[in-house]
């Protein structure tokens, strides 16, 4: 074998322990030895002794999991017993948890091997990793570029082949968007197909863990393991119909509707010439193109940002240095203490949140802001039960833009929020999407997403299969040709 | 008339109460009273990052249950919501709890007085998670002053239900017969075994007066941490006065929130975390809605047993036994049972004045209940037959009372066994009489003066020579046919 073991999708990986050929140690190894120069700052820690002991457990069994000892990247938001679980704050400095998120443990339990924590927006709020506390992961196609967030580590982890895939958390586009901005696949599912519990929470209502990879078919292979009803999560539903690994070839007679709204002005030209020819490649498939209004999309940036901010002032609040994380500061009553710990421990971006939210649902407050929001929810979900009336699935990019340089929205909050205004709308309806890259623009990769009625995933990913074959995306950052 | 009866207060009391489940509301830990701080703790009710609360199936039940008992609408569909707020008692810094779609609404709950029946509004019953216990480390054991505070998990997620009701109640005593027959009703639902010592029961008190006649309400104060029904009604007497004082005066009631202090017997304003008035309430988005099975529901309440205030009303009608008696006697479940198995084989009203007198003062003294005594229903109703047809009486029957109390068995044979019947044989009676007057005349003189104490002297007499078998009665009316009475 000439190619690189870290050049592996997890298929093959998995394919190839299981004839004999590899170890999952020799392929933990492999990964972990390109993990450990990480000029990215795709990790915010490293696992490797355990994840070789790990891997060197999975040779030992008489059975081989269905993972096989592939390893595995996991966003600092889920928590990992006794390794360290940060959410990307300082706040969280150095805190171990005592137990493990059910994705993660399911993932685990199929033999999938954790090699580290990515890198993430603090508390996942943020759309460049830039937010982290840690500071900033780098784009593997251009390291003065942000990665996309706020699972720009886990994005970044990927593409750069770290590990083949990697577990996020998608908000309002957190997974879809730096995937797309990586050149990866990445899908959020139906709100509620993954459990949260141990999924450190930002946004209740709108958070979803979901998998990153460099292929549809990974993607459908991790997702598999970990859809499904968990006790510990009253809002986790009972999953029926299994994730299969797709292989459709054509989507004969597959009504796409492209969002009209999201193919205009605010989406870069080259972004927008990338998508329109993905979409040529549905037609040429057997499937037919409609365009589609999404009326109240463009409400759904304000929308978000009263619903997230709402329910992030009260996850947030049990942070207060005393129990977990970072030494509490040295304070003079109680009062000074909670305002030292969350005052010194929360970056800006956090505090601006914590601040809308506040206010959203003060008395006085609530109705005009967080009630409104809600009835506006209400209206985008509407919208795409309408939409799904006259089309089985919608396109549209991922992203209205390329990888952006870092530091150039730092600045200006709502630029940054822009980044996420194609995939918000789709987290407020709860409903699944996926994200494959259809081409460059500037030499930086273009997402296309695609969105399906709730638990349409098996349908999204062999439409997302048959596409990523046609479109034949090869292309690599520069560093990796 | 008196500053007090040109008002009349005005009464709406909160009571929260622990349910009787295994475990928290919204975790797997065990609830626990009196163990080691901290040992019935996990990530959840820890409020660890990324932990998630599930609604425990057995508090929503009790509810259910409870608000059955309390007549009120069960919700189809109720909802849960945080309230906001940071101290170090509540480890998510919210508390999860129902606010707008509460499980239990719009009922009516009957208590029973001497009087008649107190008829009180309803207006919602919720759950809800009990904050962590906090521990103050200093002088006095209170907040002000302390060097520290620790915090005791344990009792952190306990499933509370809030029973708010309707501003009926216009004395504190009417408060507190509310309040005890509240109580036990959810005790005998096995709801809560609302332990107010143990804080699984614990209850506030809206407290206004208006001038009696007017339909105005007055301006009310909100009274906290009454742990005892003595110091409630206490402190909602003292409230009471404190009010009319004011408003003699000339002045205003302000609306603030009191503690009582039983120490001093005096209510104080409170400065905690009570100030803070915006809570700041979300829908709790890890939480689905409470959808109870509508056939469910209607099973539970059709399973649902007689309510102490049904059977204290039955008891008086169809027993006519007194309020007193059916209010003891209905004091908890086993003991109504105990009561009534006895009550069908007897007369009611002896079968009452036997269980609530030497029965429970017999066994009192060996602390036991009369339910888990040796002296069965059937025991002691065999007993009391033996009394009703004058077999034997009452010094005998308490001691034949005692043996079966000790070693049950049969009141037939311990009385023969201990030849405790009573002298049936007039002659053997008149004779003792005859001679009785004969060796005491200047008694019988007395006796014949008018002094009709001295009756006593010859009944006591023929007792002593019986050994408690004569029938004092009859022994009475034979001295005055001797005496020539
Ligand atoms: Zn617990």
């Amino acid at each position: 074998m000439t190619e690189p073991l870290w050049e592996l999708t997890a298929e093959r990986a998995i394919g190839l322990i299981g004839g004999g050929e590899l170890s999952a140690e020799e392929l933990t190894a492999a990964f972990a030895d390109r993990a450990g120069n990480d000029p990215w700052a795709a990790f915010l820690a490293i696992d490797r002794e355990g994840a070789l002991e790990r891997a060197r457990r999975i040779d030992a069994a008489t059975e081989r999991p269905p993972l096989a000892g592939v390893p595995i990247g996991i966003k600092d938001v889920l928590s990992t017993r006794d390794l360290v679980t940060t959410a990307g704050s300082r706040i969280l400095e150095g805190f171990r948890p005592v137990y493990t998120a059910t994705c993660v443990e399911r993932v685990e339990e199929a033999g999938a091997v954790v090699l580290g924590k990515t890198n993430m927006d603090e508390f996942a709020m943020g759309s460049s990793t830039e937010n982290s506390g840690y500071g900033p992961s780098r784009n593997p196609w251009d390291p003065d570029r942000v990665p996309g967030g706020s699972s720009g580590g886990s994005a970044a982890c990927v593409a750069a082949r770290q590990v083949p895939w990697s577990l996020g958390s998608d908000t309002g586009g957190s997974i879809r968007q730096p995937a797309a901005l990586c050149g990866i696949v990445g899908m959020k599912p139906t709100y509620g197909a993954v459990s949260r519990y141990g999924l450190i929470a930002f946004a209740s209502s709108l958070d979803q863990v979901g998998p990153l990879a460099r292929t549809v078919r990974d993607t459908a292979l991790l997702l598999s393991h970990i859809v499904g009803h968990d006790p510990m999560d009253s809002t986790s539903l009972e999953w029926r119909e299994p994730i299969v690994l797709p292989d459709a070839e054509r989507v004969d007679g597959l009504r796409v509707g492209y969002v009209e709204e999201l193919m205009g002005e605010g989406v870069q030209v080259g972004v927008r010439t990338s998508v329109r020819a993905a979409l040529d490649r549905i037609e040429d498939l057997g499937g037919t193109l409609t365009p589609v209004s999404l009326p109240n999309t463009e409400h759904g940036l304000a929308t978000y940002y009263l619903i997230a901010p709402a329910e992030c002032s009260a996850n947030l609040a049990r942070f207060d240095a005393i129990r977990f994380g970072a030494a509490p500061p040295e304070a003079g009553g109680l009062v000074e203490q909670y305002e030292r710990a969350r005052g010194e421990g929360f970056g800006r971006e956090v505090k601006r949140r914590i601040m809308l939210g506040t206010f959203a649902l003060s008395s006085g407050y609530y109705d005009a802001y967080y009630g409104q929001a809600q009835r506006v929810r209400t209206l985008i979900v509407r919208d795409f039960a309408r939409a799904f009336e006259q089309v089985d699935i919608l396109a549209s990019p991922t992203s209205p833009t390329v990888a952006f340089p870092l530091g150039e929205r730092t600045d200006d909050p709502y630029s940054m929020y822009l980044a996420d205004v194609c995939t918000i709308p789709v987290s407020l309806a709860g409903l699944p999407a996926i994200s494959i890259p259809c081409g460059l623009s500037e030499g930086l990769p273009v997402g296309l997403q695609l969105t399906g009625p709730a638990f349409s995933e098996n349908r999204l990913l062999d439409v997302a299969h048959a596409l990523e074959a046609a479109i034949g995306f090869d292309e690599r950052p520069e560093g990796l040709r | 008339m008196s500053a007090r009866q040109s008002y009349e207060p005005v009464i709406g009391v909160e009571i929260h109460v622990q349910l009787a489940t295994a475990t928290k509301m919204f975790c797997g830990c065990e609830l626990s009273f009196g163990d080691p701080a901290n040992t019935h703790t996990c990530p959840v009710c820890l409020g660890h990052p990324g932990a998630l609360p599930v609604t425990n199936a057995r508090a929503v039940e009790l509810a259910i249950l409870a608000g059955h008992a309390l007549g009120c609408t069960i919700a189809p569909r109720s909802t849960f919501h945080r309230k906001n707020y940071f101290y170090p008692d509540l480890p998510k810094a919210y508390q999860i709890s129902q606010y707008d779609e509460p499980v239990c609404l719009g009922g009516e709950f009957v208590a029973l007085t001497p009087g008649g029946e107190l008829r009180v509004g309803i207006t919602r019953a919720h759950l809800e998670e009990d904050a962590a216990k906090l521990v103050h480390a200093g002088p006095g054991g209170r907040r002000a002053g302390a060097e520290s505070s620790i915090v005791d998990f344990n009792r952190g997620g306990t499933p509370l239900l809030e029973i708010v009701t309707e501003p009926d109640l216009h004395s504190a005593e009417d408060a507190v017969t509310f309040f005890k027959q509240l109580r036990l009703t959810l005790r005998q639902l096995g709801v809560s075994d609302c332990n107010m010592e143990e804080g699984s029961m614990r209850a506030d008190a809206n407290v206004s007066v208006r001038p009696v006649g007017s339909q105005e309400l007055g301006v009310k104060t909100e009274l906290k941490n009454m742990n005892s029904f003595r110091f409630l009604e206490r402190a909602m007497e003292a409230e009471i006065d404190r009010q009319i004082a004011i408003l003699e005066g000339g002045g205003k009631v302000t609306q603030d929130t009191l503690h009582y202090d039983p120490d001093s017997g005096t209510l104080h304003p409170l400065r905690s975390k009570e100030e803070a008035h915006d809570y700041r309430y979300l829908p709790e988005p890890d939480l689905v809605p409470v959808v109870p099975d509508p056939a469910w529901v209607d099973r539970l309440r059709a399973a649902l047993p007689e309510l102490p205030v049904d059977r204290r009303r039955r008891w008086m009608a169809e027993l006519g036994i007194t309020f007193e008696d059916a209010e003891v006697l209905s004091e908890s479940a086993e003991l109504a049972t105990y009561f009534e198995d006895l009550a069908a084989r007897v007369d009611p009203k002896a079968a009452a004045n036997w269980v609530r007198g030497e029965l429970r003062a017999q066994l009192r003294e060996r602390d036991e209940e009369p339910w888990e005594s040796r002296a069965t229903p059937e025991r002691l109703a065999g007993l009391l037959e033996l009394l009703d047809a004058r077999t034997i009486n009452v010094p005998a029957a308490k001691e034949v009372l005692a043996e079966l109390i000790e070693r049950g068995g049969d009141a037939v044979a311990i009385v023969e066994a201990k030849g405790l019947g009573q002298i049936t044989d007039e002659s053997e009676l008149d004779e003792l009489v005859a001679r009785l007057i004969a060796d005491n005349p200047e008694q019988a003189q007395q006796l014949r003066d008018g002094k009709e104490k001295v009756l006593g002297f010859f009944v006591g007499q023929a007792m002593k020579a019986t050994e408690g078998r004569a029938d004092p009665k009859r022994v009475g009316e034979l001295v005055r046919d001797r005496a020539g009475v």
